[in-house]
């Protein structure tokens, strides 16, 4: 990585005192202050809790997918397939509640949720597992790979349906497959489902980013493989492994999503790998690996989320939108390169962007 | 050839000087105030161990680097050599020692990068493939102008790097360890070249590690040691003896040489291993070699550049493969297994370059002190904190490790810090045998006798220690056998009562007469 690689005999500056290292470092946090504040004063609909809640289930599906790809960021890696692993697995999760007809059996099987849920989730295993497979062990650039099953999760989805939507994820009690719309809608001492799936899933990254061998290994081998190889780190295996959870994330993030639309449709999820990118980038991870935090991370997902749906509130065109999302990763990189810069070695912390600006794609999410 | 100057010369000897040059990274000095003439139409020959800041001072002298102080005089006016570019538009040229060819191009566009032949329809490939056919033909080499450098033979890349420089009409050109990867006939031809070119006033700057080869050739010969220039001399001044002295110098204390051999049982054994080049050519840069460590062992790997030095610990431990032979670790084939499983097993390396494959300068002092040991501190699948921590301050404490704490982030430390970092992240896996390439690479000289101290304490708790060196001086403080290689095979081999002479003569570096 150029910024980490800038000698290391050089004299570490001393560090800089006080405010504006503290606007640096919690950028993505005072950004999403601001942010709210500004939107707050524009729109009376903006500071309410309805809208707030609102707001989180919109995160959530961005945040999921942003965690997974924090792993693979971390480990100096990219997964471009992560939107149309959403959308293929809500698509298959769509096929397994219309029920499973075997022909040779000649009865039609209709699995219960749990399992639609746990076989959904396989599928993004496995399809992070042909990612991790064909970068670990084939040696194909992250970038290819992923952009390859990028094009063919998305095809297989619109193959299965035909590029037709399912619009009855209801089940039916008779069946015992009801209970779909729980992840969408049902709530939890008044949050959503699918926030608190976020939120669990950012518990549990964080602590094995920062408490297990596992995230120690990531964090060494996306800093510097080979030497993380020399120290006896199984650098293949985290790879692949990264992939795979990348993979499942986007599962989940696909099953909330279909379940929030009650419907399931082979084009959901388009291009919200991007999205997934910029938080995790607005977050202060360094895309060269070894530096970020599902702490940066969450927080860069809230501040494209909640720009992006303030600008929709006070009724701003999406082609600004559009406009505003690019501005924000711009000056989330700048000053991403300000911070490795001048203090090389500092700890992967929060970071993010000054909190100028917005996303737009946020709003696709309900439209699906 | 168009490297002739025909230029009313000054009165002056000197064509380029340093003046008072200082070059600092962080704490470290690699140049503390050099003076240092360039002789026109002459060969300099700079001779120094390395670390010595041979390098440092010609990447200075050609542009690639500033000084931290100092001036630098052309025809004895003060010039700024800021870029390379610069540089060369003084007719200042370097051959660097790692070769700095693109290997998917050809020769023709490796010699013209940069300053390609334009013309309004493109570029003239064939006025430029002429140019080089001339150059190749007065260094006598038959290289086609399109072949790719990747299939060239190592030897002749290092000539297309020579006609590069040549090419561009130097009048003064810097060659750092151009003959370590040319054939005895190669460097013939290249002398040959050397000399021509002086007679027509080109201006050469040779620094070589193969003393007698070099003293060949040399007009002034300048000796640094330290990043300080030690002896100056004349050719018929000065000999073989004259320039060990000088590079050596008083020797700091490395450490006594043990008198008795170790009588340990054999640690680590290894043999009949070979290992191909990396470029798959089918040559072998390790050859059939065979050698046993004993626990409690200490010994030194000496071979000039090329040697296999680097190559037979990268596969002992298990980071490139074998072509055939086999590694046992306490009497177990190790052969088979990953890095990871050998450095469980306690077969562990310390790399030559900290930078690329030591450090993981994203994490601090102590994540890379813990991260070949995690194991140790995992509880229940999570790490423990106050578990982590009393490994690393034991780390710290026992390799002695400078630093604020240990959350201090790695590229704080100073360099001879930082190896012991990469020394303690391995002696914390419990090792019972430790590979160090070049442990004392780009260190000063008291960190220098601090690790060398430090491998003495760990070999009289009975670890087999193998480290290799380029530097004589090393060879004779703390091993108890010294093992000269040449050519991927054991040259010869010595206890510690040897002399400086005798390696170096092993080595093919100094061939005494």
């Amino acid at each position: 990585m150029p910024l980490a690689s800038a000698r290391a005999e050089k004299p570490r500056p001393q560090e800089r005192p006080g405010f504006a290292r503290l606007l640096l470092e919690g950028r993505a946090f005072f950004a999403l202050i601001a942010i709210v504040t500004v939107f707050s004063l524009l729109s009376p609909n903006y500071f309410t809790v309805g809208n707030f809640l609102t707001m989180a289930t919109h995160v959530a599906i961005f945040g999921i997918l942003a965690v997974g790809m924090l792993l693979v960021i971390l480990n100096g890696g990219i997964d471009l397939s992560v939107g149309s692993t959403l959308g293929l697995s809500g698509v298959v999760a769509g096929f397994l509640m219309q029920g499973v007809t075997l022909n040779a059996l000649g009865v039609v099987l209709y699995p219960p949720v749990w399992v639609v849920a746990v076989l959904t989730c396989a599928l993004g295993a496995f399809v992070g597992a042909i990612n991790g497979v064909l970068i670990a062990r084939f040696k194909v650039p992250a970038f290819v790979a992923t952009l390859g099953v990028m094009y063919v999760a998305r095809g297989a989805a619109l193959l299965m349906t035909n590029g037709l939507t399912y619009n009855n994820l209801a089940g039916r009690a008779e069946l015992g497959n009801t209970g779909f719309d729980w992840l969408g809608f049902n709530r939890l001492f008044g949050i959503p489902i699918g926030v608190v799936v976020l939120a669990v899933i950012a518990i549990v990254g964080g602590i094995v980013l920062g408490r297990s061998a596992f995230g120690r290994w990531l964090y060494a081998s996306g800093g510097n493989e080979r030497a993380a190889e020399l120290s006896g780190v199984p650098v293949k295996r985290v790879q692949v492994t990264v992939y795979i959870l990348s993979g499942i994330c986007a599962a989940i993030a696909g099953l909330i999503l279909s379940s929030q639309l009650t419907s399931a449709g082979p084009t959901a999820g388009n291009s919200y790998e991007l999205v997934a990118i910029a938080a995790v980038v607005i977050g202060g991870a360094a895309l060269s690996g070894g530096r970020g935090t599902v702490r940066g991370t969450l927080l860069g997902a809230f501040v494209i989320g909640f720009l992006s749906d303030g600008l929709v509130i006070i009724g701003i065109s999406s082609y600004w939108q559009t406009v505003a999302t690019g501005t924000v990763i711009v000056l989330a990189v700048l000053l991403n390169a300000v911070q490795y810069r001048r203090r090389i070695k500092l700890p992967p912390s929060l970071g993010g962007s000054n909190g100028s600006s917005t996303a737009s794609l946020q709003s696709g999410g309900k439209q699906k | 050839m168009s490297a002739a100057v025909a230029r009313d010369l000054p009165a002056s000897d000197a064509i380029l000087s340093a003046r008072g040059v200082t070059k600092s990274y962080g704490n470290t000095h690699a140049l503390k105030g050099v003076n240092f003439d360039i002789h026109r139409g002459k060969v300099t020959t700079l001779f120094g161990e390395n670390g010595a800041g041979k390098s440092t001072l010609m990447k200075i002298l050609s542009g690639v680097t500033t000084p931290t102080s100092g001036t630098i005089e052309y025809e004895g006016k003060p010039v700024e050599l800021s870029s390379a570019t610069i540089a060369r538009d003084y007719g200042i040229s370097i051959i660097h020692q790692e070769l700095s060819l693109a290997p998917n191009l050809n020769v023709r566009d490796n010699i013209f990068m940069g300053r390609e032949l334009r013309t309004p329809t493109g570029v003239d490939f064939a006025e430029e493939a002429r140019q080089v056919r001339v150059v190749m033909a007065e260094l006598e080499e038959e290289i086609e102008p399109t072949t790719l450098v990747q299939d060239l033979r190592l030897g002749q890349q290092q000539i297309v790097e020579i006609a590069r420089a040549l090419s561009i009409n130097s009048r003064i050109l810097i060659m750092d360890e151009p003959t370590s990867a040319l054939s005895a006939a190669e460097v013939e031809v290249l002398f040959g070249l050397i000399r021509d070119l002086t007679s027509r006033g080109v201006s050469i700057v040779y620094i070589s590690h193969h003393l007698e080869e070099a003293l060949q050739i040399t007009d002034f010969a300048v000796v640094l040691r330290d990043g300080l220039i030690t002896a100056t001399g004349r050719a018929g001044e000065i000999d073989m003896e004259w320039i060990v002295r000088n590079m050596v110098g008083e020797n700091f204390d490395l450490g006594t040489p043990p008198t008795s051999r170790a009588s340990g049982e054999v640690a680590l054994s290894v043999s009949s291993i070979s290992v191909g080049d990396a470029a798959g050519s089918g040559n072998l840069v390790v050859d059939r070699l065979s050698l046993d460590i004993r626990a409690g062992e200490i010994v030194c790997l000496y071979g000039l550049m090329g040697a296999g030095r680097t190559e037979l610990l990268e596969c002992i431990a298990g980071r490139v493969p074998m072509v055939g032979g086999k590694v046992a670790l306490e009497g177990e084939d190790v052969s088979r297994l990953s890095i990871r499983e050998r450095i469980a097993r306690g077969l562990v390396l310390v790399p030559e370059d900290r930078q690329r494959d030591g450090l993981v300068q994203t994490m601090s002092v102590g994540q890379n002190l813990s991260l070949a040991n995690i194991g140790a501190f995992v509880k229940r699948l999570l790490l423990s904190t106050p578990l982590e921590r009393s490994v690393i301050d034991q780390s710290i404490r026992d390799v002695r490790i400078k630093t604020a704490n240990r959350q201090a982030p790695i590229g704080s430390l100073s360099g001879g810090n930082q190896q012991k970092v990469v020394i303690g992240k391995m002696l914390a896996a419990h090792p019972k045998a430790i590979l160090l390439d070049e442990p004392s690479r780009g260190i000063d000289v008291g960190a220098k006798a601090e690790v060398f101290r430090l491998l003495s304490e760990q070999a009289a708790r009975g670890l087999a220690v193998v480290f290799s060196t380029s530097e004589v001086a090393e060879c004779l403080s703390i091993a108890h056998r010294i093992i000269v290689m040449r050519r991927g095979r054991i040259a010869a081999e010595f206890d510690s009562s040897a002399t400086k002479e005798q390696i170096m003569a092993a080595s093919g570096e100094a061939v005494v007469s």
